[in-house]
């Protein structure tokens, strides 16, 4: 292989995807207008709990521009359906989850701020936005619940009568008697109570969407900012508008981010398809970002107590998870399996506990639905493991480094099986930690601390060792865990008769240059030129089916759909070459871009093969048909298993509580890599944002009325470029042992891994005044307050 | 109440109804069908409808289009010639200063009045020059580069 130095696997290539954003050529759904296009604007609960007791529409209605105005009401009578969910996890008693309904616009009550309740369409978006303010709706307030600790108590106010106590799901996993035995053996036991942050996702391009409708055809279309066009189609269409797949084309063009939160299916995408239907007229609607805030899915959220037992040496015995997760108002598409399935099936992490239990209990409040992001479980389940490991290496007196050492799965110890269902195919977590260790100088440190101490700084640094599952699948296992989906991926090799090729796709690209990277695979599995390779995703009329990107899957999944695909275009070549070589099939080999008969000269370019394939005039048609047009769907046997070690270092402004990064690293293992500079880029964005969730971003409700207090930039802190340092990125790739190209997946490690060195080194910084825990985010606020508090206490 | 406004854009003289509440941004977008310049907020913090204007850089959502009147308007669209990426364009793609391409148009014009007046900005001075510019993709490393890249390109 690699056949094509400067391009092939390996090799940095610059993104073909760059000329059209950065000269403003890019085209994005809000770019996209469609002839006598209508604008909607989307009336949204201010209330968190309410009925809906009256609408009145005229007032609305009399607003110029204004076209039309529905509600819950006229959705429900146009039988419209309930958004799925696309999860089922049942309870230890073994009953299903709580699955409440879902329309669109809430016919009767409104369960959180920023709820749809109706949507008023006009000529223009102001007029659309003029009628939104005059329609006059009569609300019942009904008490709120947003604490997850205050929705299970037996008394509280219920969000859905049929869920008792707020309750979705009670789940458990493991091995509850193996867990409860060695705790009572145990040396020493670490028991920490923590919160898992909950976040806004916060693509930089807000959602939009463009119903349209072609009476002459019957046919819907639907440009959407999403992560996966084919998903939609399907559970919009099935589900909620009935309109069978031949009748619904979703476009979702470039898409400026994606985080996790662009994979759901929407209300919005469902209502403006919908009134495009009803007006016969296209009908746009783009989210401010105030309404982002409220009506894009948050994520993480989770309230927990974990412990860990361990012997005297320091040896992982068993560790145990109790968990509240919160699953907002309603259940967004996969909101269900992220703190269960994606979440608890991964708390072995790289470490040799053998057995685990998990309590995951999945509770209702009166907040915007709690989804996948960046992660999605994963971070939450790295960053209980990272800390507790850290705690109890503080109370038993172990540097953290060494207890992580003592723990690790060993080097030879691969295909491991957790106790917790996932077998692990390949992994090096002693290399990647000395890497990262040697890189942060992690032997040098308490010189570095002692000289901030002589500046009156706290300094401090944090060890994360991770491990991450990416490539969900494989889909009979989703299917028995309750999915209700497959997790394969679609690919279509499409030769031309000049050679040049157009590759399809399922998955989608909304930042991840997959432009580039599939162009670089397939340029270097066929052995031609990368500028004669073109890659087509984003567009349900063009891909034949996908399931679209998220869960650090595109290579792992896509990209092995593509290579079965160009095998069987390479087959089918080599049947050709046979027949014009006048040589038998098995002797002819595919090397350099031709199709040779083994031990001779006598070869037959690919450009030849391609024409030959579509002007078949000497040809064996009895046997082959003409063309060269290959697809495959690809069903991975396992996840792929990332991995990695970072480490921050940070000093502590103790008069004002500001944390400055003074150095990040990460040494991360993703298996084979195709093109080095994307994946440096996807780990450089994974650790912002973890930084962000770490030390920055927080979503607050207020606990009373149920208002979002950070619903605009001005008050939930995004990372900008000052609150961050240039990172030191490195990798130790060993290839993974269950996909034949050997990738693994980087979107989310950096997300992962990074939250937990964060704080990991905040505490250590602050370890002199007797601070255990720091919760995130670790604001000034916060910072400011426990130093204070500890100062104050050891003055006393 | 509508009227009239007539402004430079990208070296053009061009002529527009718009309300009084237009936006420049949306004049930009809506009217001249210029959707290099992205909305990514309502609270002026993101920074991704930065354009010149007068040669400096200036939030779009945060001035009137009849604010600009009489005004050189440049926007990401009227950077580049037609043979050449302007050399802070081309020092993003060399740095993989972008991945979802959201924010670039704003970051880019930042970056080239960044470096009309401070034409040898240090990484400290980038991250600090570009805190009105939000990016969710890249964790500002490869911009900070490209930034620093695309102003030694500049000086030439």
């Amino acid at each position: 292989m690699n056949a094509q130095p400067e391009t092939g696997i390996g090799a940095s290539v610059r993104r073909r995807e760059d000329f059209r954003f950065l000269t403003g050529r890019g085209n994005y759904t809000d770019d996209i207008n469609r002839p006598g296009q209508l604008h909607a604007w989307i009336v949204r609960s201010p209330h968190a709990h309410a009925t809906i007791e009256a609408i009145d529409k005229a007032p609305a209605l009399a607003v110029p521009g204004v076209v039309a105005v529905f509600t819950g009401a006229d959705m429900v009578k146009a039988g419209v359906g309930s958004l799925p969910c696309g999860w089922l996890i049942n309870s230890r008693d073994g009953s299903p989850m709580i699955e409440p309904p879902h329309i669109p616009l809430s016919p009767e009550r409104v369960r959180h701020v920023g709820d749809q309740v109706a949507v008023v369409i006009a000529e223009t978006r102001e007029q659309a936005r003029d009628g939104a303010e005059q329609l006059v709706v009569t609300y019942g307030e009904l008490p709120a619940i947003i604490s997850m600790t205050e929705a299970i108590k037996p008394g509280a106010p219920l969000i859905w009568d049929q869920a008792p106590q707020n309750s979705c799901y009670d789940w458990e996993f493991g091995d509850r008697a193996g867990v409860e035995a060695a705790f009572k053996g145990a040396h020493h036991v670490a028991r920490l109570e923590l919160v898992n942050n909950r976040l806004v996702p916060n693509a930089m391009e807000p959602r939009a969407a463009i119903g349209d409708f072609d009476r002459g055809t019957g046919e819907y279309t639907l440009y959407t900012t999403s992560q996966n066009p084919h998903v939609i189609r399907l559970l919009m269409g099935a589900y909620v508008l009935n309109i069978p797949e031949s009748k619904l084309r979703v476009v979702a063009p470039d898409v400026g981010g994606g985080f996790g939160s662009k994979i759901f299916h929407y209300a919005e995408e469902a209502i403006v398809t919908w009134a495009a239907g009803k007006l016969h007229k296209p009908v746009k609607w783009t989210a401010d970002r105030s309404e982002s805030f409220m009506s894009d899915a948050h994520g993480r959220d989770h309230v927990t107590v974990v412990e860990l037992a361990l012997d005297k040496d320091g040896k992982f015995l068993a560790l145990h998870e109790k968990t509240l997760a919160n699953m907002g108002a309603y259940l967004s598409t996969f909101s269900t399996c992220i703190p269960t399935i994606l979440h608890s099936t991964l708390l072995a992490g790289v470490y040799t506990t053998p057995v685990i239990y998990a309590e995951v209990r999945a509770v209702f409040t009166n907040t915007v639905p709690v989804d996948a992001y960046r992660g999605a479980g994963r971070p939450e389940t790295t960053f209980l493991l990272e800390r507790i490991v850290d705690i109890a290496a503080d109370e038993m007196g172990i540097d953290p480094v060494e207890l992580r050492r003592r723990n690790f799965i060993p080097k030879d110890a691969f295909p491991y099986q957790t106790p917790v269902a996932l077998q692990y195919d390949s992994g090096d977590y002693f290399t990647t930690l000395e890497m990262a260790t040697k890189a942060a100088d992690y032997a040098g440190f308490e010189a570095r601390r002692a000289e901030a101490a002589r500046r009156g700084k706290y300094r401090g640094i944090g060890v994360s060792s991770y491990i991450e599952a990416c490539g969900i699948a494989p889909s009979q296992v989703v299917g028995a865990l309750g999915g209700r989906a497959g997790l394969y991926e679609s690919a279509e090799v499409r030769v031309h008769p000049t050679g040049s090729v157009t590759v399809f796709t399922g998955t989608h690209s909304h930042g991840q240059g997959h432009e580039t990277t599939f162009a670089q695979l397939v340029s270097d599995l066929l052995q031609v030129p990368m500028e004669s390779v073109e890659i087509v995703h984003g567009d349900t009329n063009k891909v034949a089916f996908g399931m679209g990107t998220y869960g650090s899957r595109s290579l792992a999944v896509g990209g092995m759909a593509i290579m079965k695909a160009v095998e069987k275009v390479v087959n089918k070549g080599k049947k050709i070459a046979a027949h014009l070589l006048e040589a038998s099939e098995a002797d002819i080999e595919y090397k350099d871009g031709k199709f040779q008969v083994a031990g001779t000269d006598k070869a037959k370019a690919f450009g030849e093969i391609a024409l030959t394939a579509y002007v078949p005039h000497n040809y064996p048609m009895e046997t082959l048909e003409p063309g060269l047009d290959e697809s495959a769907f690809y069903d991975p046997k396992n996840f792929t298993f990332p991995s990695g070690t970072h480490i921050c270092e940070v000093e502590v402004d103790p008069d004002t509580g500001v944390t400055e990064i003074v150095n990040f690293v990460a040494a991360d293992d993703f298996g084979r890599i195709i093109n080095p500079m994307i994946v440096d880029g996807q780990v450089h964005g994974g650790i912002a944002q973890g930084i962000g969730q770490a030390l920055l971003e927080g979503c607050i409700y207020d606990q009373q009325s149920g208002q979002l207090l950070t619903g605009s930039y001005m008050d939930y802190c995004m990372p900008r470029a000052d609150d961050l340092v240039s990172f030191k990125v490195e990798t130790h790739n060993v290839p993974a042992v269950d996909n034949a190209l050997g990738v693994k997946g980087c979107g989310e490690a950096g997300a992962i891994g990074s939250p937990p060195a964060v704080i990991n080194a905040i505490v250590d910084a602050l370890s002199s005044l007797g601070v255990r825990h720091v919760e995130m985010p670790a604001t000034p606020h916060r910072l400011w307050q426990i130093i204070n508090e500890k100062r104050a206490a050891k003055a006393a | 109440m509508a009227s009239t406004v007539t402004m430079t854009v990208n070296g053009k003289s061009v002529t527009g109804a718009v309300e009084a509440r237009t936006l420049l941004v949306h004049f930009l977008r809506e009217t001249l069908g210029l959707t290099g310049t992205h909305v990514g907020c309502d609270t002026s913090q993101c920074g991704a409808c930065v354009v010149h204007v007068d040669g400096k850089s200036v939030k779009s959502c945060t001035i009137l289009a009849v604010q600009c009147a009489g005004s050189e308007v440049t926007t990401i669209e009227g950077l580049a010639t037609e043979d050449a990426l302007h050399p802070m364009q081309e020092a993003f793609r060399e740095h993989h200063g972008l991945q979802c391409g959201f924010c670039t148009p704003g970051m880019v014009m930042s970056a080239v009045d960044l470096a009309k007046t401070n034409p040898d900005p240090s990484e400290h001075e980038v991250r600090e020059w570009l805190e009105g510019n939000l990016c969710r993709c890249t964790g500002y490393h490869n911009i900070v580069k490209s930034v620093v890249a695309g102003a030694k390109a500049m000086r030439g």
